[in-house]
């Protein structure tokens, strides 16, 4: 810690924080990536998650990823209500046995003190009805405040996980507010300077947040992202059907970019949904259509080089 | 003799399943055990978040001895059945089997099997694992490197470790030897996770729980729960305040802490002007925190009172400081909730109701609010209500369903609902009808007595109760998926107990027209009625049934009751079962019931004999004794009083009235041979013994009572 300059410490600057958490599973065998080059609702979209969860080949990732949250945009008044956030990302498959004491130690190395501060591991289990996956696991609680979620991976995009993977997901902003003593998410310190060379939260995303909330609830162009949806779709599925290797189903060579093509269709519908243009009975169905390219991409991937026993 | 211990240690279980899980593992071993011939003296299960324990005291140390004889085939029989004889019992040849003699059947086979009991230590081996595959988490997880592999372990969480020794409390205890999926067992735990995560050699229960205790760990869930109520009351008090009990939250948060610290923080006063229910949900669903009240106003304070696994460094400053922070924000987004709900009017929330659909085959919400509004016009003037204020309140009554405030807690449905009437002025009965109209939700739920809610509720069930019969969409068995066992139930309470006189046929058939689906018109006490509604009244009748059963009641009598004609209003039958059962208490109706049953059985035998129905008027010329005169004229004189009686619905003196009757019938059967040789005597006596089964239903049909 004594090598860290100050601007660096977790507890003052966001930057710093991040890249505390980063170090930390480096150092326990993670490889850091970088964040998934397409917009998605959660960490868990990225195929380094999603994909990588199946198959039996061991895999340890860590990540920050974007989560893009149309209808959570507030135009920048609520203190910790965003609509682009970010969550940070771990992944290890399988899951070790000291996976909750290494949860624990990467708090303490965000500088939570577990001998100062009530963490407490609370039943919460995981579900996405979108990506056909769930999990066992717990909401982590530091002193009554959720700031990771813990779980057991049992099956992802329709198969079973085998082995399991464990995920954990911490959400930056919260986490950082708690270290830093900040009430409002924009007031966070980024850069952990201070005077005139400090950034805040606000500097770098305040102005995004209005300009958002406005795209989002009032102005996305609907007709545009229902035809997005419907496009991506179709493709999704063409370049699944096309990535059959001799049109046998016995080897895949596309699962990646038929993914891809997947997490838009899922953007699209979320962004259809904060602007108020989808019903409730048609809300289940488009669920079900994204739940469908999923299941069918996890068919795919385990199909894959990466996805299958070597 | 000795003692089990057995310890499951495990990632976080969850509270709501601890207590039936340690529940489930002391059923589950002891009826092994006693399966297994060995039985105990005493069994006790624990729980905490991490661990599942299981002490079993006074566990004989081996099983007793088996002595068995088997019968084989006879002497000389053919060689397949000395063949499976022989592999069955295991003996090597026929010299190992006993001869016995027979004198009528002939000699045969016995082997003699010894089975020696087996020590309890290895009993234990081959159970505990069975056990434990096969526990009944309601959910549970594979993990870790063997969750590829088949056959992996399930367990709620994952599991770590496991202790499980055995032994007399003089001796060092044994491990009882097994492995399940890589776990040994052996006999070694851990303390707290945070504050003794160090491993500790455990011998058995007694050791076990006090170096658990050493180790800040409270095993017996009990204690942690006492803790919590005693130190949460003590910290209240220190102040002149105090804990709003919560069981149901005492029993979740010693779910949640081996070690319980309990600690008060406090909040903004300026969020008082929330509701209390609205602060109390917050406090309690988001944070598991308990509240404090100021026992001088009742209401609450800016206090709360959290329950931390550990002792901090800091003595809880930071825990507190950081539970406060948590808490604040969420009363900032209830206060806002709540304060955005006040800017809309209840009936401006009304249209969104138009396209939400309450089922699939009953249409939308909107349309259920407008019958219900109209349904509550026409019970008011039935139960003395306004209709004017009936109706307003029940197109208001569900309108809170729309607000923030309710879609972030449900269990407040209703109670803002009465908060945003009172605040938008409507009348005090209109608004307490949205909270009163849900009730009575069960058996001990309180029913509602002023006019306006009673109607409302009334309304509310018998509009759910009419739809889904109009569907189809009956309870079966255990199914009942939209409680309506609970909506009749409710109605029976709220009709008797606010004694309200309401004809369900004529109210139900009108409103089941708005549904469609009819089945068709049934005769019904001389009117055409939807059958459904017919169907649906004797539902109304079994649940009556059900609720006198538990009360002790005789339900048989409400048999009797309803099978006389037109018995809907469900106030009369109550009433005039009670008087029937208060009538046969005593001799009078006892003997009156034993006449008529007599009367009763030779009628059904003499028709069935003569293959006609003697249910024609007598003929008086032919009465030949005075105990038939004196019988026919009590019965004209009887019938006429109790219909009389019950004209007037006074039952008890209806009940009075049949009283006369009994000493004419028990006469007739003491002095008069009802089978006399002349057939035509014969046939005018069997006639007038069904004029006394006809007399006794001006009150009830006594065929249906029990003896």
């Amino acid at each position: 810690m004594d090598a860290i300059p100050a601007h660096m410490r977790p507890e003052r600057s966001f930057q710093g924080f991040i890249l505390a958490l980063q170090r930390f599973w480096a150092d326990q065998g993670c490889v850091i990536l970088q964040p998934y080059d397409m917009e998605m609702g959660a960490g868990t979209f990225h195929p380094a998650t999603t994909l990588r969860a199946l198959g039996p080949r061991p895999w340890k990732a860590a990540y920050v990823q974007p989560s893009r949250r149309p209808k959570d945009g507030r135009y920048g008044e609520n203190p910790n209500r965003l609509q682009h956030y970010y969550q940070f990302q771990v992944i290890i498959k399988p899951s070790p046995p000291d996976l909750q004491e290494l949860y624990l130690k990467s708090l303490a190395a965000i500088g939570i003190d577990s001998a100062l501060h009530d963490i407490r591991f609370v039943e919460d289990d995981w579900e996405s009805p979108t990506l056909g996956a769930w999990g066992l696991g717990w909401e982590c609680w530091c002193d009554g405040m959720e700031v990771s979620q813990f779980t057991y991976f049992q099956q992802v995009a329709g198969v079973e996980c085998s082995p399991v993977a464990g995920e954990l997901t911490y959400g930056l902003e919260r986490l950082a507010m708690y270290v830093q003593g900040v009430d409002r998410v924009y007031d966070l310190n980024f850069n952990g300077r201070e005077g005139a060379e400090k950034v805040t939260y606000g500097d770098v995303f305040l102005q995004a947040e209005q300009e958002y909330s406005r795209h989002n609830f009032e102005h996305s162009d609907a007709d545009m992202l229902f035809r997005q949806f419907s496009m991506a779709e179709e493709a999704c599925r063409k370049y699944l059907d096309a990535g059959w290797k001799d049109g046998k189903r016995e080897a895949h060579q596309m699962a990646l970019p038929a993914f891809d093509q997947c997490i838009k269709a899922s953007h699209a519908f979320n962004l259809l949904d904060a602007r108020g243009v989808i019903s409730v009975t048609e809300r289940q169905s488009y669920i079900m259509r994204v739940r469908e390219l999923a299941k069918a991409c996890g068919e795919a991937w385990v199909h894959t080089e990466a996805g299958r026993a070597a | 003799m000795p003692d089990l211990l057995l310890e499951l240690f495990s990632e976080e279980i969850p509270a709501r399943m601890q207590a039936k899980a340690a529940d489930d593992l002391r059923r589950m071993v002891t009826d092994k055990l006693v399966a297994e011939g060995l039985v105990y003296e005493g069994a006790k299960a624990f729980a905490t978040p991490r661990r599942l324990t299981l002490t079993v005291h006074g566990i004989p140390a081996r099983q007793s001895d088996l002595k068995e004889e088997r019968k084989g085939p006879r002497v000389g029989g053919p060689d397949a059945a000395v063949q499976g004889f022989l592999k069955a019992t295991g003996l090597k040849s026929l010299d190992e089997a006993k001869i016995q003699h027979d004198p009528k059947k002939g000699d045969f086979y016995i082997a003699l099997i010894e089975k020696p009991g087996r020590a309890t230590l290895d009993v234990l081996a081959d159970i505990l694992p069975v056990i434990i595959r096969t526990f009944p988490w309601p959910k549970q997880m594979r993990w870790g490197e063997r969750s590829g592999r088949p056959g992996a372990l399930s367990w709620v969480r994952p599991l770590h470790a496991i202790v499980a020794t055995f032994g007399l409390e003089t001796e060092t205890p044994e491990v009882v030897k097994f492995a399940i999926d890589g776990i040994e067992a052996g006999q070694t735990t851990f303390g707290h996770r945070f504050m003794a995560p160090a491993a500790i050699p455990v011998r058995r229960f007694e050791d076990y729980e006090a170096k658990l205790l050493d180790a800040k760990v409270v095993l017996d869930p009990q204690r942690r729960k006492d803790a919590i109520l005693t130190d949460a009351k003590t910290l209240a008090q220190a102040q002149n305040f105090e804990l709003v009990e919560d069981q149901v939250l005492l029993d979740e948060v010693s779910g949640l802490v081996e070690w319980p610290v309990v600690l008060m923080g406090s909040f903004d006063p300026e969020f008082l002007s929330i509701p209390g229910e609205v602060i109390r949900a917050t406090i309690r669903n988001n944070q598991k925190c308990f509240v404090v009240s100021d026992p001088k106003t009742g209401k609450l304070t800016n206090k709360f009172i959290l329950t931390a696994n550990i002792e901090a460094s800091d003595g809880g400053k930071a825990i507190i400081a950081g539970n406060e922070r948590v808490i604040r924000a969420r009363l900032s987004d209830a206060k806002f909730f709540y304060e955005t709900d006040l800017k809309t009017k209840l009936e401006d929330r009304l249209p969104k109701f138009e396209n939400i659909v309450f089922h699939e085959k009953l249409g939308t919400q909107g349309e259920r609010i407008k019958r219900i509004e109209r349904l509550a016009a026409e019970i008011a003037p039935l139960v003395g209500a306004d209709v004017e204020k009936a109706k307003r309140a029940a197109r208001l009554c569900k309108a809170d369903l729309l607000t923030e405030v309710v879609g972030e807690f449900p269990e407040l449905q209703g109670l803002m609902g009465k908060y945003y009437a009172l605040a938008q002025g409507e009348d005090a009965s209109v608004a307490a009808a949205s909270e009163e109209h849900y009730k009575p939700q069960g058996p001990t739920d309180r029913v509602p007595t002023e006019a306006v809610s009673v109607v409302v509720a009334l309304a509310d069930k018998l509009d759910t109760l009419v739809g889904f019969w109009a569907i189809d969409e009956k309870p079966t068995g255990s199914k009942d998926p939209y409680a309506l066992r609970r909506a009749a139930l409710g109605t029976i309470r709220l009709i008797v107990e606010n004694s309200i006189r309401v004809r369900l046929i004529p109210v139900t058939d009108n409103h089941i027209s708005g549904f469609g689906n009819a089945k068709g018109l049934k005769d019904w006490n001389g009117r055409q009625v939807e059958q459904k509604c017919i169907d649906l009244l004797s539902f109304f009748a079994d649940r009556l049934k059900g609720q006198l059963r538990e009360q002790g009641a005789r339900h048989d009598l409400v048999d009797a009751v309803f099978a006389l004609e037109g018995q809907d209003d469900l106030l009369m039958v109550v009433r005039r079962v009670e008087a029937l059962g208060k009538f046969l208490d005593t001799d009078d109706g006892k003997n009156l019931l034993a006449g008529t049953k007599r009367a009763a059985n030779i009628l059904r035998i003499e028709e069935k004999k003569d293959g006609k129905a003697y249910d024609g008027e007598p003929d008086a010329a032919l009465y030949s004794l005075d105990e038939e005169k004196t019988l026919a004229k009590a019965i004209d004189q009887v019938t006429a009083e109790a219909s009389d009686a019950v004209a007037k619905e006074d039952f008890a003196a209806a009940m009075s009235a049949m009283a006369k009757l009994r000493p004419a019938v028990d006469a007739f059967f003491d002095k008069v041979k009802v089978n006399d040789d002349d057939a035509k005597v014969r046939e005018n006596r069997l006639k007038l013994l069904n004029e006394i089964r006809a007399a006794t239903r001006a009150v009830a049909d006594f065929s249906r009572i029990q003896d």
